[in-house]
């Protein structure tokens, strides 16, 4: 149970409460507030992982988001999750990780063979490898690359977690609570601002957790810890531990990804896992650090070599020592803390300083502790395959491209650091251009593109006294441009340690006839060699030597590999970084989960569902539902061991013969009201509607500009000024859409009023040769004879005590109404006609018998309005006006509308009256022609004529009228269909339209 | 995601509306000859300039007012909002 690398009482855990956890099988335990790489390390453990491409053992290598190599499988709450950064993820009870990418374990990982095989793996691997031969793709190529790709196991299991998003609105968002986000969300919050303060981690204070400085006489520690349980206080102040900003968007949105219960033992069912914040803010300080860069040096992905800070970081925060003979390889002055943190755990460093002999604040206080320091050293190489166990050390020349002298000495770990790179991305995403400062060797932002102040170390400053003051005059000043309300705070007096200039160095030379690999992206595998050979071989832009060589687009997004990038590119094309430029940087910042971003629109809640107020009934009835848009409608009911085909038949065949209902509430309607409503319909509409009487209904057919056909409906003049309009159910949102247009935008002058009443009525079409009679029973005081009721007729009248509209008009093409009774009344109507129905053999019928019906009559519905056809393509010409000027005219009189071999609408039966024809299929002269073959046209709605007990379908063909009598081939290469067919008139039933009249 | 300001309701979230097109593009008069080629150039012919454009937004969640919104296409900078009765200059 012995920790072997846990101090004794440094630290921020909680050392009375114990966490078990697996890795890779084996047993282990932390403490609450470990990490699971803090936890790991302290039980000595730092193989953890495979490279990407050489299957290299890989360890840890930073403590936060910068992490390139700890990226473990982690199964927890019955559920398993790849690539889980081990340095991120806190340590609960009971979890599971294991190492990722080997086989047939990380100890013995047969995919090390590529490490040697690494002369036959250069940059462009792939691009070179395998473009030949072609035919070797799919079989054996694609396979591979797939099996080698990519590092855990995604779960194939539903997610059962709980995400949520958040949409909040603020005056500041502060990203970042070290030193200058404090002090910025502080000073704003004192002006009255509204702030959100995220952090990252679970911890405030950034820097100040592990950062040898005092504050106002207190320790940086206690000093964030007084300012947030102050924000805390604050009603104006949301502060969010584990909360990562990650995007930064249009407008000053910005996206954030809160961690609220991975690190809960246990939690309510409501709980989610993850939440998504979207923040409009008025402005946003980003104080988001910096994160330490490498010095790259040979097999410096070694297990056991880390950044400096970060091991600084496992000793205060989480008393954890990442080895106890370190070496600390640096250039500058802040690798020394590290090292004075290590001799206050009674462990001796040495430290290689790439500088010559100098002095400063921090080297004299090593100095006076006894630290062995030499300068103008560095690591060459480190040895040890699975863990760091000696390092090959340099002493350099003056020109620092050779090697005065080479010795090894013993080691257990590596502590590196070249220096700070400011986190720039979040600027960088706002659209801030950077630019390149001389002085830290790294970019900052330049000009604001939106509401954005960068501050302390991302903004370059990386002095405590700067942070501070920069933090509180941004956030005061920022503040009170909105809140108008100014208090004074006093600027708390610092004390930290100076720091001396670093060295411009960043990659130690190789002595000659020694070759081993210098990695610049440890996550995928790029070293220098490989951005030399993409040089040599001609890439020079930055972006394609990215992506030739992969630099930096590894999920870590090269967080410790750009700049040293670009350093060695323009090192090589000498050039000045600025001029080589940088990549871009793209949300999100850290990876998020993808059920993070779904949120809660899965399943069920994917999109909203509209039911009828009859749609109870259906489900007791076994009405099988289909989609129509969001609406769930009635397809067919089944009886017994109907199959669709079956069940539609019946239903159709008994509108045909008896009398069916269907429930028509999801067609659109449209409340039209004004003086001048009779003008409007009369542009909107194609035909004639200046005389449409009062209590009369109309078909009307709505153009686009473009001449082409928008939508067809009845519209009922249910008053002098008011009219009713119904549309198909599918375009309801766009023409109310379209005729707001017209009425606000192009004729103002028109005054009429348009609402959506589509879902105020529920609605009910009864169909068939009986249904007058069964019309007559359900208004018994109403003369519903042909005179009183004509085709187009309107009435108003009570059913059964209820208010109802009573329209004669028909889809079916058989004698039919439509009732409308208020939605509160729809089941009440429905079961009504249910149960007087009986007697007359009533049935309700569903969207596929609704289909065969208008099919077989030749009735044109979306498959054949279909975005490209004309009114007179479906025969519908008689209802364009010649007199008058509507929506589209103009575009009527085009010549391709008008050659005579334009497509046209017609029927089509198979030859043996028994196949059916999908849906689809396009019409050509010779089924065995040699492709391409001529397509004629196209099939757009089939069905089995229930009158003539054969199958039939619409089709939209070439010259479609003069092929009447001719004979076809209806041919599916989906369904690997070829049917003989005959052209015939798109009526197929009733051609003179005689039933709906009678 | 963009934030419009609906002259109606304020700024709003850019889920709230739907895009429209040139708002400077004016429809022939009902009911007046219109040569081929105006009609042409009104139905089909846009400029797609970067920068500064002038454009027509409904907002469908809200009031459904159709409003006027002059934005750069390259930055999605807002420069102004009006009512369609408005000018913007």
């Amino acid at each position: 149970m012995s920790q072997p690398f846990r101090l004794n009482k440094e630290g921020l855990i909680n050392r009375n409460k114990k966490i078990s956890f697996t890795f890779n099988g084996k047993k282990l335990f932390g403490y609450e507030g470990d990490t699971i790489a803090s936890a790991l390390i302290a039980n000595g453990i730092h193989l953890v992982g495979r490279s990407f491409k050489y299957h290299r053992p890989r360890g840890f290598f930073g403590a936060g988001v910068e992490e390139p190599n700890a990226k473990l499988q982690v199964e927890f709450n019955g559920h398993s999750e790849p690539n889980v950064n081990a340095t991120e993820m806190e340590l609960v009870e009971g979890l599971s990780v294991t190492s990722q990418n080997c086989w047939p374990s990380v100890n013995f990982d047969v995919g090390a063979i590529n490490n040697f095989l690494k002369m036959f793996f250069p940059a462009g691997f792939y691009y070179k490898t395998f473009m030949w031969p072609k035919s070797f793709w799919y079989k054996i190529y694609e396979p591979f690359i797939r099996k080698a790709a990519g590092l855990g196991v995604a779960s194939i299991e539903k997610d059962k977690e709980r995400y949520e998003h958040k949409f909040e609105y603020c005056d500041l968002l502060v990203t970042g609570s070290g030193p200058s986000g404090l002090a910025s969300a502080y000073a704003a919050a004192k002006n009255g601002a509204k702030v959100i303060l995220a952090e990252d981690k679970p911890r405030f204070g950034g820097t100040l957790l592990t950062d040898d400085v005092s504050i106002d006489n207190l320790s940086g520690k206690d000093w964030a810890e007084k300012i947030i349980t102050e924000l805390k206080s604050m009603p104006n102040v949301t502060v969010k531990n584990r909360s990562q900003v990650f995007g930064y968007y249009d407008h000053n949105m910005l996206v954030m990804f809160e961690r609220v219960s991975d690190h809960l033992e246990k939690k309510s069912k409501f709980t989610p896992r993850q939440r998504l914040w979207y923040i409009r803010a008025k402005e946003t300080i980003l104080s988001t650090g910096s994160i330490e860069r490498p010095i790259v040096f040979g097999n410096n992905d070694t297990p056991g070599i880390f950044l400096s800070a970060a091991a600084k970081e496992y000793m205060k925060v989480f008393g954890v020592l990442v080895g106890k003979k370190p070496l600390i390889f640096t250039n500058n002055d802040s690798a020394y803390e590290t090292a004075l943190e290590f001799k206050k755990n009674n462990v001796e460093p040495i430290i290689l300083d790439t500088r010559e002999e100098h002095s400063s604040e921090l080297i004299d206080e090593a100095k006076s502790k006894g630290i062995d320091i030499r300068f103008s050293h560095g690591v060459i190489v480190a040895n040890g395959y699975k863990k760091v166990k000696s390092a090959k050390i340099g002493k350099l020349n003056k020109d620092k491209n050779s090697f005065e002298k080479i010795e090894t000495i013993e080691c257990d770990c590596i502590c590196v650091s070249g220096f700070w790179t400011p986190s720039v991305h979040l600027a960088s995403q706002s659209g801030n251009k950077l630019k390149y400062e001389e002085k830290i060797d790294a970019f900052i932002p330049d000009k604001k593109k939106q509401h954005e102040t960068s501050v302390g170390a991302a903004n370059g400053s990386f002095t405590l006294e700067e942070s501070l003051k920069n933090g509180f005059e941004n956030g005061s000043n920022l503040s009170v441009k909105i809140t108008e309300t100014k208090t004074e705070i006093t600027i708390p007096n610092v004390n930290e340690k100076k720091y001396g200039a670093h060295d411009k160095f960043w990659c130690m030379p190789l002595p000659k006839n020694e070759n081993p690999k210098r990695f610049v992206d440890f996550q995928n595998d790029v070293s220098v060699s490989d951005i030399e050979i993409a040089l040599r071989e001609g890439y020079r832009s930055i972006e394609h030597v990215k992506r030739y060589t992969t630099l930096g687009m590894a999920t870590d997004q090269g967080r410790t590999s750009n700049l040293n990038g670009l350093q060695l590119v323009s090192n090589i094309e000498n050039k000045i970084v600025p001029e080589v430029g940088h990549t871009t940087f793209r949300p999100p910042f850290t990876p998020i989960t993808i059920g993070t971003i779904v949120g809660r629109e899965v399943g069920m809640e994917y999109m909203p569902t509209r039911k009828t107020p009859m749609h109870e009934w259906h489900e007791k009835n076994n009405a099988v539902f289909v989609d129509a848009g969001a609406w769930k409608r009635p397809r067919y009911y089944k009886q017994g061991n109907e199959t669709l085909f079956e069940a539609s038949k019946r239903e159709a065949k008994n509108v045909r013969e008896n009398v069916g209902i269907c429930d028509v509430t999801t067609l659109g309607k449209i409340d039209i009201k004004g003086p001048d409503a009779a003008e409007f319909l009369n542009r909107v509409y194609t035909n004639a509607w200046m005389k449409l009487p009062v209590g009369k209904a109309r078909y009307g057919l709505m153009l686009r500009e473009d001449g082409i056909v928008m939508d067809d409906g009845t519209t009922t003049r249910i008053s002098e000024n008011h009219y009713h309009m119904t549309t198909t159910t599918a375009q309801a949102a766009n023409v109310l859409s379209h005729l707001e247009y017209y009425l606000q935008i192009v004729w103002p002058e028109l005054n009429v009023n348009v609402v959506s009443t589509t879902e105020q009525w529920a609605g009910a079409a009864i169909a068939g040769p009986k249904s007058r009679d069964m019309l007559s029973k359900l208004y018994t005081d109403l003369d519903v004879s042909n005179d009183a009721l004509p085709f187009m007729g309107y009435k108003e009248a009570e059913f059964f005590g209820v208010p109802s509209r009573i329209f004669r008009i028909s889809f079916s093409g058989e004698l039919a109404y439509e009732i409308n009774v208020k939605s509160d009344h729809g089941m009440f109507m429905w079961e009504k006609m249910m149960e007087v129905g009986k007697e007359f053999g009533n049935q309700p019928y569903g969207t596929e018998a609704l289909s065969t019906l208008r099919i077989e009559m030749g009735h044109v519905a979306g498959p054949e309005l279909d975005g490209r056809t004309i009114p007179s393509d479906v025969s519908l010409n008689g209802l364009v006006s010649k007199k008058k000027d509507f929506i589209g005219k103009n575009s009527l009189g085009r010549e391709a509308f008008n050659v005579e071999s334009r497509q046209k609408i017609v029927g089509l039966i198979p030859i043996d009256r028994k196949s059916s024809i999908p849906e689809g299929s396009h019409i050509v002269q010779d089924q065995n022609a040699k492709l391409p073959n001529p397509k004629l046209g196209h099939v757009s709605s089939s069905c089995w004529s229930v009158e003539n007990n054969n199958p039939f379908s619409l089709a939209i063909m070439k010259d479609g009228k003069n092929m009447i009598g001719k004979k076809f081939f209806a041919v599916s290469p989906l369904k690997n269909k070829s049917i003989e067919v005959e052209v015939i008139s798109s009526h197929y039933v009733d051609p003179e339209g005689k039933r709906v009249r009678s | 995601m963009l934030y419009i300001k609906c002259p109606y309701c304020g700024l709003r979230a850019q889920k709230e509306f739907s895009y429209g097109g040139d708002a400077t593009v004016k429809r022939p008069n009902i009911n007046e000859e219109v040569s081929s080629e105006d009609w042409d150039n009104f139905v089909y012919m846009r400029k797609s300039p970067r920068g500064k454009h002038i454009e027509l937004w409904q907002h469908i969640a809200g009031c459904r007012q159709w409003i006027k919104v002059q934005r750069d296409t390259a930055t999605h900078e807002i420069f102004q909002t009006a009512k369609v009765t408005e000018e913007i200059r």
